[in-house]
């Protein structure tokens, strides 16, 4: 356990919660900066919760819920200092009062004591114009799950008023990379998607690149050279456990796990230095050959039903989008007509779209394709976009940019409306991967 | 490339501290078996001299004042003219040296996406392993690695630092 203790600035009070949270810290803190904001965005009043034991109150979870709805791009939270009043429970709120504040929801709650270190958290969600109570709940927590049970109130009240899911308590992986080479250090993290909680995963002198979630969220595939060769990893998160799945000759690259997690896509050269996609199931060892063309095919991703592969190859000279069918790999058809770069697909998680590299009059930027119309969508304005992923309700997608020279993470919505940077304090972040859903 | 290099002032540290007597010093570097119009590495001429440096390592040395990295264009992975005669001198040495092994690392500069140029520069170190064995040295003599865009030769977002990054290292390593 590392004990030097970083926490982004916006939740400083938080510390105490978030040292008992986390196994291991890392140096790189994540600052979240709103780039681009939604002109529409809904009004919200998220009030300070109030907490009925005595002392200072454990947490504060309204701080949490407002930083999520606003970082969504859709909403617009009230400052606290133009609060006038602090309800805490539905019968206390003047609804007179927000309306002339000009806020259309409204949230509060309280935390209860509950003997030790148990809490109950109540919260309730009305609308401001109406008065009506749209969402209510008492969920219980502990010191160290109260970050986690803020995000779950944001996620209630985003499904509530918006009917998407929210993703507010779901992982983010990214990688992590200090100094200039030779003398690098990368490390593999895992965080909360705001960038809270860090925990190094992996760590070497050595690249470590393409970070891949597995649908259940247990594990991560990577490629280290930490051998002075590529290889692809997989490790379970929670024990640490890690097992090399291949480390062939030349590339081993691109990791992609099918949705049902038994078979990772990946990217071999192999002897005769043909670079093309496999099928690697991690049970049986069996490795199956998908593509066989001289040129460069690399990052599959699956659709959906896991019948297909979405990947990038430079067999019309160029790369540019194919996909195949998995059982019967034999022609790819083409997905991607314009420009002249499209790599690095990833599908949208209703399986309408893919996320790509797009390059864009000189620069590299993250585009959407719909696959039923092919139109191309740009959606990022940066010079060096790459590694887009999809938040797992598809409303956001996290890419990784340069600003001034350094790598930082930024999210865009996926109207293109919103964009976020989160800027490492320390070194480049690059290849952000959106974990999946917790499990319910 | 440093390691052997701090290996071979290392080695000739040694060397001299273990034979003070007898100091020799080495061919100039202008007198190389080849045509050194494709120096990319500079043209001091080596002054390192030990009577205890092997031939092999002598003729290492040659190479590397020669050059131990060829550069390519954009998106290509063809071995340009200027660098005909450095991978000639290479495939020379390894056939007159079949216990040695080369390194071959591809590399690629820093635009579009990762593991695409992760290809490129595997799509270079095979270009530059096909030239070697088609003048006779042998798959065991190759390993190639390709880094993509992970290990920059040079900092910086221009075609000035683009240039010296798209490129394979050759490394003789033990």
């Amino acid at each position: 356990m590392m004990n030097q203790v970083h926490i982004c600035r916006l939740w400083r009070t938080a510390a105490a919660a978030v040292l008992l949270l986390t196994a291991s810290l890392a140096q790189a803190q994540l600052v979240i900066e709103i780039t681009r904001g939604q002109e529409n965005a809904v009004p919200i009043a998220v009030v300070p919760f109030g907490w009925e034991g005595t002392g200072a109150p454990p947490f504060d979870v309204a701080q949490i819920v407002a930083a999520d709805l606003q970082r969504s791009g859709r909403f617009a939270p009230l400052d606290r200092k133009d609060m006038i009043d602090r309800p805490t429970s539905g019968e206390q709120i003047r609804f007179q009062d927000w309306r002339y504040l000009k806020s259309d929801f409204i949230a509060v709650g309280k935390v209860l004591p509950e003997g030790g270190d148990r809490f109950g958290v109540q919260f309730e969600l009305h609308n401001v114009l109406t008065g009506q109570r749209l969402a209510g709940q008492k969920l219980s927590a502990s010191n160290s799950s109260m970050r986690a049970v803020s995000h779950r109130i944001a996620d209630l009240i985003f499904e509530q008023l918006t009917g998407i899911r929210g993703a507010f308590s779901t992982r983010i992986a990214f990688i992590n990379v200090e100094g200039a080479p030779p003398q690098q250090r990368y490390k593999l993290i895992v965080s909360d998607y705001d960038g809270e909680n860090q925990q190094v995963i992996a760590n070497s002198m050595e690249p470590l690149m393409s970070p891949a979630w597995s649908p259940d969220g247990q594990s991560l595939a990577y490629v280290s050279f930490e051998t002075r060769a590529a290889a692809i990893y997989v490790q379970t998160l929670r024990t640490g456990e890690r097992r090399r799945v291949s480390a062939r000759a030349g590339i081993n690259g691109a990791p992609s796990w099918s949705p049902d997690g038994s078979t990772l896509a990946i990217t071999l050269s192999r002897k005769d230095g043909d670079i093309d996609i496999y099928t690697l199931n991690l049970g049986t060892q069996v490795l199956t050959r998908m593509t066989f063309d001289p040129g460069i095919d690399t990052e599959p991703t699956w659709s959906l039903d896991g019948r297909k592969l979405y990947f990038n190859s430079d067999r019309a000279g160029s790369p540019q989008i194919y996909q195949i069918d998995v059982a019967e790999p034999k022609t790819p058809a083409r997905v991607s007509f314009e420009g002249s770069y499209n790599a690095r697909p990833r599908l949208s998680p209703d399986g309408k779209q893919l996320a790509v590299v797009y390059l864009d009059k000189g620069a590299y930027k993250i585009a959407a394709i719909d696959l039923a119309s092919k139109a191309v969508q740009v959606l990022t304005n940066g010079r060096q976009d790459e590694s887009p992923s999809f938040a797992p309700n598809g409303a956001t997608l996290i890419y990784a940019t340069q600003d001034r020279g350094r790598g930082v993470l930024a999210t865009v919505s996926t109207d293109g409306r919103v964009t976020q940077r989160l800027a490492a304090n320390v070194g480049d972040v690059r290849e952000p991967v959106w974990g999946p859903f917790p499990a319910k | 490339m440093r390691a052997l290099q701090l290996m071979l002032i290392v080695v000739t540290t040694a060397a001299l501290m273990g034979c003070p007597k007898k100091p020799q010093t080495l061919p100039d570097s202008s007198s190389t078996p080849t045509d050194s119009g494709a120096n990319t590495s500079g043209t001091s001429g080596s002054d390192i001299s030990s009577s205890a440096l092997s031939a092999e390592q002598r003729e290492i040395e040659q190479l590397r004042q020669l050059g131990m990295v060829i550069l390519f264009d954009y998106d290509r992975a063809d071995i340009r003219p200027e660098y005909v005669n450095v991978v000639a001198a290479h495939a020379k040495f390894l056939n007159g040296n079949a216990n040695r092994k080369v390194r071959l690392e591809g590399h690629s500069d820093e635009r579009g996406s990762r593991e695409y140029n992760i290809g490129l520069g595997e799509r270079r170190a095979q270009a530059v392993r096909r030239a070697l064995m088609l003048q006779g040295v042998t798959e065991a003599q190759i390993t190639t690695v390709s880094y993509g865009e992970e290990r920059p030769a040079v900092q910086g977002s221009d075609e000035a630092a683009y240039s010296k990054n798209r490129r394979v290292e050759l490394g003789y390593g033990r």
